[in-house]
């Protein structure tokens, strides 16, 4: 394969890295510009998205870049959830008195991190895939330089993001040792033989550096606290997109790399699922803070997707993205709302806050009524097909036990997310709230429509793609 | 006379690493000592890689090392970025001051 081939097949990364860096040198030169250089970025993303879509499928850079269906759905996915964030944050940031352009590029750095990670096909590229991601957006959540708690929050995800990647290499270095290789591929073959013990010992390291970076318990422990305390429409990004490439990431390191060792790790990915879905239903319950709450909800929420992985088969694949999906956008459109409300210039981030929501701002409030329903999985809401997906994987897989134990979470869950409709239906306001900025608002509108009823016409073809997206990843 | 194998490489690995994991969580004092631990647990996964790839006679390992080695001075800097902006914030690097959030 010539090199030139080699590039063809790594056009959206390329348009990627030469945006961003094109876009520092411009913005280091006009300073000023900061909302010229957002949109720049949002172009370049947008670019980036009709390569990926266009492209020819196959391997590059001796497998260690992978272009599949299944890439190329995460990668759209991921770069169109990025470039929603760079319109809605941006004004935020520029309110609050921050007005760097170096922003948009880190989100542009942080969705190639992202896009290396969902196309990876060997521990090198990976790795260099996770911390080009991280590094990224540790610096997001510290952006907000002179707040004491975004600062804590970047600090926080910053030295448990590091211990992760720490321990995802440990594992990467003892797989590659009993291997001899660092390709997916060839680890394939040493998985299979009958005495991998040293294989799996690192395998196990390998998921729970995976497993930080998607907050499944029991690694979850830095998300509240980065949920808190970074700047909320960057928490839309943190919780859509990394996830989305850290599942894609999971599903194909476990497929093309570790298929013949599924029952050894279906108990760990069970368990951890189930774990998650506890931790995220009980200790939701006592949150009153709604970034915080929220935090919660996507590590329960991250529970299904792991349940869905775990069946390990390619329905399971399939539900898992179809539920990745569906939840991103529910996720970012939340924080939208968050991003959008503020009363007396404060931030709202309570549920105290949202009290009589309906009367001051019927149109948000509808739209926080329909990610709360949705992020409760009731029909018709996006949250239940998403839902309907992974326990149909599981029960085809013969997981029972798992699935209802899911259902029982998600009972429980119920009680915050209508406690959030209950205040802002019934308790009276304390007062009148600012006018919600544009973006955010068109965002959070968009978002909801898509929630429900864009998402009944919308869902056949999403889960063709996902179907054929699915396939690629390798699992029987 | 002992001759030194992969295991003893692998065994001052291991114990190199437990010890940057409890640097990290058992470390109550100040958070420049958190970043060593993270130092400490890069390394131990470069001494596994290069011992690796010499038992393996495959350079795989010492290229993968090259870019651990890049990737840890990156994060260093990024992780001393951020540790500024809390100094500035908060006049202190204790890890105990870092608990405004909590719940």
């Amino acid at each position: 394969m010539t090199f030139s081939a080699n590039l063809a097949l790594a056009i959206p990364e390329l348009i990627l890295a030469i945006g961003a860096l094109s876009l520092l040198v411009a913005g280091a030169f006009a300073p000023a510009q900061t909302r010229m250089v957002g949109w720049a970025s949002v172009l370049v993303l947008l670019g980036a998205t009709v390569a990926t879509a266009t492209q020819p499928f196959g391997v590059a850079f001796s497998g260690g870049l992978i272009s599949d269906a299944a890439a190329t759905f995460a990668k759209v996915a991921i770069y169109l959830a990025s470039a929603v964030v760079i319109p809605l944050a941006q004004p935020w940031f520029e309110r609050r008195g921050v007005k760097v352009f170096e922003f948009p590029i880190l989100v542009l750095l942080a969705a190639l991190g992202m896009g290396m990670m969902v196309s990876a096909g060997d521990l090198i590229s990976l790795y260099i895939g996770i911390e080009l991601q991280s590094l990224a957006l540790y610096v997001l959540a510290a952006m907000h330089r002179d707040n004491a708690k975004a600062s804590e929050a970047g600090l926080k995800y910053f030295v448990l993001g590091a211990l992760s990647s720490g321990l995802l290499l440990y594992g990467a270095s003892l797989i590659y040792g009993f291997a001899g290789s660092t390709h997916f591929s060839e680890i394939a073959q040493a998985a299979g033989a009958p005495e991998n013990t040293g294989l799996l010992f690192g395998l196990v390291f390998l998921i729970c550096g995976i497993a930080f970076k998607v907050s499944a318990a029991p690694f979850h422990m830095w998300t509240p606290d980065v949920y808190e305390g970074a700047p909320t429409p960057i928490v839309a990004l943190f919780a859509a997109a990394p996830k989305l490439a850290a599942m894609v990431l999971f599903a194909r390191v476990l497929g093309d790399g570790f298929a013949t060792a599924a029952d050894q790790w279906q108990q760990i990915l069970v368990i951890m699922a189930m774990a998650s879905v506890a931790v995220g239903a009980f200790a939701g319950l006592v949150q009153s803070n709604l970034k915080r709450l929220w935090a919660y909800s996507s590590i329960a929420n991250i529970g299904y997707a792991v349940l869905g992985l775990s069946s390990g088969t390619t329905e399971g694949a399939q539900a898992m993205l179809m539920f990745m999906v569906l939840y991103m956008i529910d996720v970012t459109g939340f924080f939208a709302c968050l991003a959008a409300l503020s009363r007396g210039g404060r931030s709202m981030e309570t549920l105290q806050d949202m009290a009589g929501l309906i009367k001051e701002r019927p149109a948000i409030a509808l739209a926080m009524t329909v990610f709360a329903l949705s992020a409760l999985g009731l029909p018709p809401f996006s949250g239940f097909f998403g839902k309907y997906y992974v326990f149909k994987a599981a029960l085809d897989a013969g997981l029972w036990g798992p699935a209802v134990f899911g259902l029982v979470g998600s009972v429980v869950a119920a009680f915050y997310y209508l406690k959030l409709i209950k205040v802002m239906w019934f308790d009276p306001s304390p007062g009148a709230t600012d006018k919600p900025p544009v973006e955010a608002n068109t965002i959070a509108l968009t978002s909801a429509l898509f929630a429900f009823p864009v998402v009944i016409v919308a869902l056949h073809s999403l889960d063709m793609l996902a179907e054929r997206a699915a396939r690629a990843l390798g699992l029987a | 006379m002992m001759v030194i194998g992969l295991a003893h490489y692998l065994a001052v690995a291991a114990i190199l690493f437990t010890i940057g994991v409890f640097g990290i969580f058992v470390n109550r004092k100040n958070i420049i000592v958190i970043l060593m631990s993270v130092e400490l647990m890069l390394l131990a996964v470069n001494i596994n890689l290069v011992a690796f790839s010499v038992y393996l006679g495959n350079v795989t390992g010492q290229i993968f090392a090259m870019f651990v080695l890049t990737v840890a001075a990156a994060e260093a800097a990024v992780g001393l970025a951020i540790l500024v902006t809390f100094f500035r914030n908060r006049g202190d690097i204790a890890v105990d001051d870092a608990a405004m959030m909590k719940g």
